[in-house]
C-alpha cells in the first residue's frame, strides 16, 4: 500500500550484473518505499531473477556497475548474511534441501542469528518451539514439518510455504519472493498469499517475482514493472499486469525499443 | 569453494608441540636383538620374547600390503627407532610421582586426569610414546575384580591372562603391520572384565608420540567374561614434525557368553601440514571376537587426524545371536588419505551386523571406504545392514566406496545403502540468506550428516568429537 509519509527502503541504479561471464543486468533502476508492494514480471530470461539474487549477495553473481542503497547503506558492501541480518529477505525460487538438519534447528539457528545480529534476544528451543508453532497456523503447516530435514522431500508448495515461514520469523524490512507462486496449486496459493498479505505492513516492503498475473489477484501489487533484456522497460500500476496476461510481453519490448530508439 | 569455508576447513592443529622430557630411546632399525633389547628392557617372559621372534620372522617373509587406495612413499623400518620411554623410568605409585612436565603436556591435551579423572568418572591409561605412564582409578576398579593396567604390567602381574588372550584374535601373522607389532610392541593397555561385571565407568586411554622418527606399537587387549560389560575411549595426538611417523597399533577384544564391549575412539594425529608434509602413518589392526553366544562388540570411531589412514576395525561373529556393529566418521582435509572401514565375519547362527559410515572429504584428500561382510555356511538367519555415506566439501577431494560382499549362506539377509553429497556454494548461500554464516552452516551441515554415529558415542567424547570437526553441538537441550 503506499503511504503518505513513507520512507525509501531501497534504491538501485543503473546495476550492471554478470554471471559466468554473460551480462544479465543492464542498468536496473528501482525504487521502494515502505509499505509498498512491488511486482516485477517480465519475459523468461529477461534478469527478474539474477535481480533478486544480486540483491540477496549470490556469490555466482559478480556485480558490474552500480548501485544498491538500503536504509542509506550501500548494500553491496554486505556480505549476504550481512545483508540478512539488515532485513532483506530472499524467497528462494527453488528452496534448498540440507539433509540431516531438522527443519526446527535450521529455524532456530536463522532465527537466532538474525535477532543477536540485531541486538535483540535470542530464544531457547522450548520458547522457539512455542514461537515457531504460533507462526505455522499463519500458513496452516502441520507441526511435523519441524522434524523433517529441511525441504528434504518437500513437495513444491511445502517447499514455498517453508520459506513464507522463514519471512514470518525472520521479519525482514524487504521481503523478495522469487517466484513463491510457482508450483503452487491453487489452494496452496491462497494459503501463501494470505500469509504474505498478514506479514505485510507499513513499515516493511515486498517485491515480487513472478511470470504471470494469478498471484496478484491474490497480493495486489502497488506497482507493475515489465523487466526485458536487464532493466526496467515500463512501470504501471495493478492493472498493467491485467493487460500483460491479456496481451503477453511482446508489445512491451518493442514499446521499449522504439523510444529508445526515438531518444538516440 | 569459498573462502570462509575454506578457513574453516583449513584451522591449524592445535596439538603440534613437543614436550622437552628426556627420553630412553633405542638406536634406530630393526632386527631380532632390537627384539631382545625391547623385552629385556621390559623383563618379559621366555614366551613372550618367543611370540616375537616368532611374529618377526614372519614378517620378514611377508610384503607390504599395496591394496588400499593410498599412496607413500616406501617406508625404511631400520630408519625407525622402535623404543622411546621418558625418563627416568621408574615404577609410579601414584600421579604425584609423574613428571610435571608430563602431566602439563596431558593438561594441555586435555587429558582428563587427577581431580579432573575423578569428576568426569574416567580411569585413564596413558601412553606416552610407548611407555605406559600412570593408571588411574586402579585400586577402585581392582575392587569389583577389575584389572586396567599397562600390558607390560599385565605381563608380569597377570601372565596367564595375557597368555591365554594376546594374540587369540589377531594372530602375530595376520597382516604385515600386525606382524611388525607383534614383534615390537612395547606398551599398550590390558583390561580384563571378570564374569557378570558391569564396569562401573568408562576406561579410557590416551595416546601421545612425542618423539621423532619414533614409530609407535601399542597393544591393546581387552577381555568381559560371561555377562561382563564394558565402555572404552581411546584418543590419540602427536606434536607436529616434518618426517612421518609410524603408528602400527594392534587391539584385540574378547567377548565370552553375553558379554558386551563398546569401543570408542577419537583418533586426532598430527595429520600433516596443509602441503601434506608429515604426519602419522597410521596403520592399525583391530578386531573383536564375540566368542560368546549373545556377545556385542560395537566400535565408534571418529578418526579426523593422520596423513595417512590404514584401519578396519572389525567383528568375528563366532557365537550364536551375537552382534557387531561399527560406527564411524573419517574426515579428511588438505592431502590426507583414509582407506577405512570394516569387517564383518558371521559364523554363528542368527548372528547380527550394523555398519554406519560417514567419510568427509575436503582440501585435496582422499576417503575411501573399504568393508566386508562375510556370511559363512554356517551363518544361518546372519543379517547385515550397511550404510555408507560420503559428504565432499569444494572441488579437489575424491572418495570411493569398496564393498565387499560374500554370502554363503541362502537364509542370510545383506542390505547395504550409499550416498554421496556435497556442501555447495547454494547450502551456504541459502544458510547466509538466512543471516548464518558458512561456518556455523558448515558446521550445522556436518553435524547433522554425522548424527547417527555421534549418537553412539559416550558423551564427554561426543563433545570433543564435535569440537574436533570445528562444530557446534546441535540445540542446547538435554
Amino acid at each position: 500500500m503506499i503511504y503518505q509519509d513513507s520512507k525509501t527502503l531501497l534504491t538501485v541504479r543503473g546495476l550492471h550484473a554478470t554471471v559466468s561471464g554473460v551480462e544479465i543486468l543492464k542498468g536496473m533502476d528501482l525504487t521502494v518505499k515502505s509499505g509498498e508492494v512491488h511486482a516485477i514480471m517480465g519475459p523468461n530470461g529477461s534478469g527478474k531473477s539474477t535481480f533478486a539474487k544480486v540483491l540477496a549477495g549470490h556469490p555466482a553473481y559478480q556485480v558490474g556497475g552500480g548501485e544498491v542503497i538500503f536504509e542509506g547503506d550501500n548494500l553491496l558492501d554486505l556480505a549476504p548474511e550481512a545483508r540478512a541480518r539488515a532485513g532483506v529477505f530472499l524467497g528462494f525460487q527453488y528452496p534448498i534441501e540440507i539433509p540431516g538438519v531438522a527443519n526446527s534447528q535450521f529455524l532456530r539457528l536463522a532465527y537466532n542469528t538474525v535477532q543477536t545480529g540485531r541486538g535483540k534476544d535470542e530464544l531457547d528451543p522450548l520458547e522457539f518451539d512455542d514461537f515457531v508453532r504460533e507462526k505455522m497456523k499463519l500458513l496452516e503447516m502441520n507441526p511435523d514439518f519441524l522434524d523433517r530435514s529441511v525441504n528434504e522431500g518437500f513437495s513444491g508448495g511445502e517447499k514455498k510455504r517453508n520459506e513464507i515461514l522463514q519471512m514470518a520469523l525472520l521479519e525482514p524490512k524487504l521481503a523478495i519472493l522469487d517466484e513463491t507462486d510457482s508450483g503452487l496449486d491453487i489452494d496452496a496459493l491462497r494459503i501463501v498469499a494470505n500469509g504474505v498479505n498478514r506479514l505485510a505492513h507499513k513499515d516493511n516492503a515486498i517485491v515480487l517475482v513472478t511470470h504471470y498475473q494469478r498471484l496478484l489477484n491474490y497480493i495486489v501489487p502497488d506497482y507493475v514493472h515489465v523487466m526485458d533484456s536487464g532493466r526496467i522497460v515500463k512501470t504501471g500500476g495493478k492493472e498493467l499486469a491485467l493487460e500483460l496476461e491479456a496481451r503477453g510481453y511482446d508489445w512491451v519490448g518493442a514499446e521499449s525499443k522504439a523510444s529508445a530508439g526515438a531518444s538516440t | 569453494m569459498s573462502t570462509a569455508l575454506q578457513n574453516l576447513v583449513n584451522q591449524p592443529y592445535q596439538h603440534g608441540f613437543v614436550t622437552d622430557i628426556e627420553a630412553d630411546v633405542a638406536p634406530k632399525g630393526l632386527s631380532e636383538a632390537t627384539i631382545r633389547l625391547i623385552s629385556g628392557k621390559k623383563n618379559e617372559p621366555e614366551w613372550l620374547l618367543e611370540l616375537r621372534l616368532n611374529a618377526y620372522r614372519q614378517w620378514l617373509k611377508m610384503e607390504e600390503p599395496l591394496w588400499p587406495n593410498v599412496k607413500y612413499p616406501k617406508i625404511d623400518f631400520q630408519a625407525i627407532s622402535y623404543y622411546s620411554a621418558p625418563r627416568p623410568k621408574k615404577t609410579l605409585n601414584s600421579m604425584d610421582e609423574v613428571d610435571p612436565e608430563l602431566l602439563r603436556t596431558f593438561e594441555k591435551l586435555g587429558v582428563p586426569m587427577n581431580e579432573r579423572a575423578k569428576l568426569a568418572g574416567v580411569a585413564v591409561d596413558v601412553i606416552f610414546d610407548s611407555v605406559s605412564v600412570a593408571t588411574t582409578y586402579k585400586a577402585k576398579l581392582a575392587e569389583v575384580g577389575i584389572i586396567f593396567c599397562s600390558i607390560s604390567e599385565a605381563v608380569r602381574e597377570h601372565p596367564e591372562l595375557v597368555r591365554k588372550y594376546l594374540g587369540s584374535v589377531v594372530p602375530v601373522g595376520d597382516n604385515y603391520y600386525a606382524a611388525l607389532n607383534s614383534a615390537v610392541f612395547t606398551d599398550g593397555s590390558f583390561c580384563f572384565i571378570p564374569k557378570g561385571v558391569k564396569c562401573p565407568m568408562d576406561l579410557s586411554t590416551y595416546f601421545r608420540i612425542n618423539t621423532e622418527n619414533t614409530g609407535q606399537f601399542e597393544r591393546t587387549l581387552i577381555v568381559a567374561e560371561e555377562g561382563a560389560s564394558v565402555s572404552y575411549l581411546e584418543g590419540c595426538t602427536a606434536p607436529k614434525f616434518d618426517t612421518n611417523q609410524l603408528h602400527a597399533a594392534v587391539v584385540e577384544l574378547v567377548a565370552l557368553d553375553d558379554a558386551d564391549i563398546k569401543y570408542s575412539t577419537v583418533q586426532n594425529w598430527y595429520a600433516g601440514d596443509e602441503n601434506g608434509l608429515g604426519g602419522i602413518y597410521n596403520f592399525v589392526t583391530k578386531r573383536g571376537l564375540c566368542k560368546g553366544v549373545n556377545s556385542r562388540i560395537s566400535w565408534t570411531q571418529v578418526e579426523t587426524g593422520s596423513a595417512i589412514t590404514w584401519k578396519y576395525p572389525s567383528c568375528v561373529l563366532r557365537g550364536d545371536n551375537s552382534v557387531g556393529e561399527f560406527y564411524s566418521v573419517a574426515l579428511t582435509n588438505h592431502y590426507q588419505q583414509a582407506d577405512t572401514g570394516t569387517k564383518m565375519i558371521h559364523l554363528g547362527k542368527n548372528t547380527r551386523s550394523t555398519i554406519v559410515s560417514k567419510g568427509i572429504s575436503a582440501g585435496h584428500s582422499n576417503n575411501s571406504y573399504r568393508g566386508l561382510v562375510r556370511i559363512a555356511p554356517t551363518a544361518a538367519g546372519a543379517r547385515n545392514y550397511s550404510q555408507c555415506d560420503s559428504m565432499l566439501i569444494g572441488e579437489r577431494c575424491g572418495a570411493n566406496t569398496f564393498p565387499y560382499i560374500q554370502v554363503n549362506n541362502p537364509s542370510a539377509k545383506v542390505e547395504h545403502e550409499a550416498s554421496t553429497s556435497k556442501i555447495g556454494e547454494d547450502q551456504l548461500f541459502y544458510f547466509a540468506q538466512r543471516g548464518v554464516g558458512a561456518e556455523e552452516a558448515v558446521s550445522m551441515i556436518i553435524n547433522g550428516f554425522c548424527k547417527d554415529v555421534f549418537q553412539q558415542l559416550p558423551m564427554e567424547f561426543a563433545v570433543e568429537a564435535t569440537r574436533l570437526l570445528g562444530l557446534k553441538l546441535e540445540g542446547s537441550v538435554g
